[in-house]
């Protein structure tokens, strides 16, 4: 089932938790709501399954206007960010409790309860917990029993809420590919909030970036990794590294030098140029191939990558990711000076800062 | 509903609010309101002369000082009790511990004829202390006596769990930086605790104040010596008095709300400080 | 206020070291100071009631029982709590949902007036129905022009009891919903669940230990109160005379042994309702720690 957020907008006193949010959802996608904690995103998943209702604007869900129907009515499958599972019931009874309490006309006979259940505890790989109590399990079981619990009403939509964020490290890597490997069997419509970037990129078909209640940008990972719409996207996304400076034929002008950027970059007064620390090329100052003079002030070492603090002239900080062999080759250690060429700048006019 | 309207997915909002406020209108407030209208519909002068008739104002006298010192005498046996329920191990402490409540859980008349009895000049305490002249049922001493007993539980229980979950390292950190016991017990620990002990002191004075049952059958009831406020109301009544009573009434209600406004801000007190510690 | 203190937690337990430990005199006289209060305040007038009831042996004692006037008492004691209890329950049940599911301005005045009983003299309790009840009370005269008694008749009587226990359930379920929040109902409502399914399936479960409680402490109140029961009775033996009320006669009739027979269920009464109320504060507490285990587990 499609989904489609037309204009929504929600108000808590004088906060505004979402503001004129729009979002396509295409049918049997798997995508993240990404975005630090306070965006919107988790009360704009609350308003998709109908727990919140919007100030204004429409949820469409299969392209029908669903904002007036009652949660129960949404064919919606909601897991919570601490699970909320039922305490006093076994894990059967958890999992098999949408069914139980439909209408008799529409129920399930309890043989048929029992077959759904023990399938849907087999998806998730843990029948032999059946009759355990929620209190019995680990974290990893209880989102697992969770989602076998909002699947067992066959959604048409599938809604979870920091679906991994109570979890340890590693529990929470190995659910992550689980999670993905699990929507490419059942491909229901899929919609995620987290606030951990490589989450996102790592499990969603396509990222919706939130900030402050409102859109930043909407794409597959790899597009809004490389290609970020915003300053915001650019800074939430991975490390970067910030210049301040001004826009003039083809170059960005910082302090006294300039960074050559491509073409079509109109000229600005003042200007902000992204860069991530594995965007540039480290050369030594002798070379003077142009770019900006550093001095490197640690190095990290370790594993295949070094990670290089430098810092500027006029004291800023710098951070740069090049891998071992490279820097290697190069022979460099702290207190050398050097000169950093960006491969790749990302420049914002400052107008678009301010907004 | 209209969509404007719905705010929570959860059922049931509107008919149990409704029912709430119709249940508590209907048995609280319109109630209480009667004593707000009889008093305001008496007149100044009916009013003031019922309220301070010299043997009301001898029982004010005699229910307040009583309520204050029982409160106060609670609050240091209250502590003790807290202590060493939280802190010591010894036989029966299960039992006392659960026999803490026993003044809430004993109906009143049955604690007021139970302590009439003992401390009687002829019962088990009571003649033990005949020999030396004291006198305590029949006098303010058997009021006073009264309001201790039904206002132990009030101070125990609000400092038990305060005192439980002042924090064992704060105290190993005032002993690891020299401080004595007794230093360590002014200086940390009391503070801590004293949110809780106020609190329990004004609710067990307000309690004390209002209290009737278990005072009236140790009290005596001599007028202007051992009568209590609430009995006023009683004797006004008795006589169909019932201007006489509800004045009595209104003035006993005002303090009560003083009171209720004074603990309700105590807690918010306890409140901030214990959870901002935390 | 006497539930919210009453309803805390009780001791626990906590393991001492040497550095927070008194010296053993100070522990000792401690100790001594407490159970000596223990003794005199509680355990004394405790051990009275049943030493008084039994002086004159059994016989006297089962005859003050089953005199037709303490069996009118008892008779009305629990048809009054029969009636008080169940309806403070659906009260609490209803204000609890109210205030602690949904947010709505004016929350906390609501609570502070659930919890006004509490703070009025139970002589006064009393006083207010016969200002709305009795001969010269504002519904006094149609009362008495359509032959309906209130005041002095059995209506007052549990109207009054009504009053006195009105804040106990409340009291109990409203901070303990308010700690559980609504994630689990808005689970079972996403799930499909009907509003009376939520109730019965998620909400009552988790709050069951905390209502029985609440009944317990509204039950033993109901059964005790005195001040109250006391000015809208009229005292008429066998008809009006609530146990406490009962006990009050007979003592006043210097008939100690009848009126501690009748005082002696009331103890007993009350003991039981101690002992039930450990039992579930231990059941609570077990559950907590589980909990904490629990989510320990978790993290």
């Amino acid at each position: 089932m499609s989904i489609a957020i037309r204009n929504v907008s929600k108000k808590f006193g004088a906060f505004k938790a979402l503001d004129d949010v729009s979002i396509d959802i295409p049918s049997g996608q798997l995508v993240a709501l990404l975005g630090p904690s306070g965006c919107g995103k988790t009360t704009l998943l609350r308003i998709i399954a109908g727990l919140e209702y919007a100030d204004r604007g429409q949820i469409l869900l299969e392209g029908d206007d669903a904002s007036d129907r009652h949660v129960r009515e949404r064919q919606v499958g909601f897991v919570f960010q601490h699970y909320a599972l039922f305490r006093h019931m076994t894990v059967f009874d958890n999992v098999a409790f949408g069914l139980r309490v439909r209408p008799r006309r529409h129920r399930p006979s309890e043989a048929e309860i029992r077959k759904r259940v023990s399938r849907l505890l087999d998806l998730v790989q843990l029948g032999w917990l059946a009759d355990r109590y929620p209190s019995q399990l680990s974290g990893g079981q209880r989102q697992r029993i969770a989602l076998a619990r909002a699947l067992a009403v066959e959604p048409k939509v599938l809604l979870l809420d920091e679906p991994f964020g109570a979890l340890d490290a590693k529990v929470r890597k190995e659910l992550r590919r689980w999670l993905r490997q699990l929507h490419d069997e059942i491909h229901v419509t899929s919609v995620f909030v987290t606030h951990d970037q490589e989450e996102a990129l790592e499990v969603s078909d396509s990222v919706v970036l939130m900030n402050k209640g409102r859109v930043e940008q909407t794409g597959s990972p790899d597009a809004v990794y490389d290609h970020p719409a915003t300053p915001f996207v650019a800074s939430f996304l991975g490390s970067v590294n910030l210049f301040h400076g001004r826009v003039e034929d083809g170059h960005l002008h910082v302090g006294e030098h300039a960074l050559a950027l491509g073409d079509g970059h109109a000229p600005a007064e003042q200007a902000v140029g992204f860069v991530r620390p594995h965007e540039f090329d480290l050369l030594p100052a002798a070379a003077n191939a142009g770019g900006l003079p550093a001095r490197i002030a640690r190095v990290i070492a370790i594993g295949p990558m070094a990670q290089v603090e430098l810092t500027r002239v006029d004291g800023e900080l710098i951070e740069v990711s090049v891998s071992r062999a490279i820097f290697d080759t190069l022979g460099l250690r702290e207190g050398d000076h050097v000169s950093l060429r960006p491969r790749a700048i990302r420049v914002f006019h400052n107008d678009r800062l301010a907004a | 509903m209209g969509k404007l309207k719905r705010f929570s997915p959860l059922p049931g909002f509107g008919l149990t609010l409704g029912y709430t406020l119709f249940y508590l209108l209907l048995i609280v407030l319109i109630p209480l309101a009667a004593v707000a209208g009889k008093t305001f519909g008496m007149g100044w002068e009916a009013f003031w002369a019922a309220i301070s008739n010299p043997r009301v104002v001898a029982s004010y006298q005699l229910s307040f000082g009583a309520s204050l010192l029982a409160a106060a005498v609670n609050v240091v046996f209250g502590l003790i009790f807290a202590w060493v329920l939280v802190r010591y191990r010894f036989p029966g402490k299960g039992l006392v511990d659960a026999l803490v409540d026993l003044p809430f859980a004993l109906p009143t008349a049955v604690a007021g004829i139970a302590l009439a009895t003992i401390y009687a000049p002829n019962g088990p305490i009571g003649s033990l202390l005949a020999p030396f002249g004291i006198e305590i049922a029949y006098t303010p001493n058997g009021v006073l006596l009264a309001l201790v007993f039904i206002g132990l539980p009030f101070v125990v229980r609000t400092v038990q769990p305060v005192l439980a979950d002042l924090e064992k390292e704060v105290e190993e950190a005032a002993a690891g930086l020299g401080a004595s016991r007794w230093h360590t017990f002014l200086k940390i620990i009391l503070p801590h605790v004293t949110p809780a002990l106020l609190t329990g002191f004004a609710m067990a004075f307000a309690r004390a104040v209002g209290e009737y049952g278990s005072v009236i059958f140790i009290a005596g009831n001599v007028p202007m010596v051992s009568e209590i406020t609430p009995l006023m109301i009683i004797t006004k009544l008795e006589q169909y008095d019932y201007q006489g009573a509800t004045a009595i009434a209104s003035v006993m209600l005002v303090i009560s709300f003083v009171l209720l406004l004074v603990i309700n801000g105590l807690q918010g007190w306890m409140q901030n400080r214990y959870t901002k510690g935390a | 206020m006497s539930a919210s203190i009453a309803l805390q937690p009780g001791a626990l337990e906590r393991y001492e070291t040497p550095s927070t430990c008194e010296p053993a005199w100070v522990r000792v006289v401690l100790i001594t100071i407490a159970l000596t209060f223990f003794a005199v305040f509680l355990l004394l007038p405790l051990g009275t009631v049943f030493a008084e009831a039994l002086r004159k042996g059994w016989g006297t004692y089962l005859a003050s029982l089953s005199s037709p006037d303490a069996w009118a008492a008892i008779r009305l004691t629990l048809l009054t709590a029969a009636i008080a209890v169940p309806l403070n329950l659906v009260f609490g049940v209803a204000a609890a949902w109210a205030i602690a599911k949904f947010e709505f301005p004016g929350k906390r005045l609501l609570i502070t007036l659930i919890d006004l009983p509490f703070s009025v003299s139970p002589v006064i309790s009393g006083l207010i129905y016969v200002l709305m009840f009795g001969a010269q009370g504002w519904f006094g005269p149609w009362l008495a022009e359509h032959d309906i008694r209130i005041i002095f008749a059995v209506p007052g009587i549990v109207l009054a009891t009504i009053f006195v226990t009105f804040p106990f359930v409340a009291r109990e379920l409203i901070p303990l919903m308010e700690a559980q929040g609504a994630e689990e109902e808005e689970a079972a409502v996403v799930l499909g669940a009907s509003g009376w399914q939520v109730f019965w399936h998620t909400t009552l479960p988790n709050i069951k230990w905390g209502l029985l409680y609440g009944v317990i402490l509204c039950n033993a109140r109901a059964m005790g109160e005195f001040g109250a029961v006391s000015v809208v009775s009229g005292h008429i033996r066998g008809k009006t005379n609530t146990m406490p009320l009962h006990v009050e006669i007979l003592y006043n009739e210097y008939n100690y042994a009848a009126a501690f027979a009748v005082a002696s269920l009331l103890a007993l009464l009350a003991i039981v309702t101690l002992g039930l109320k450990t039992l579930v504060e231990r059941q609570t507490r077990r559950q907590r720690q589980e909990s904490i285990k629990a989510s320990e587990i978790e993290s």
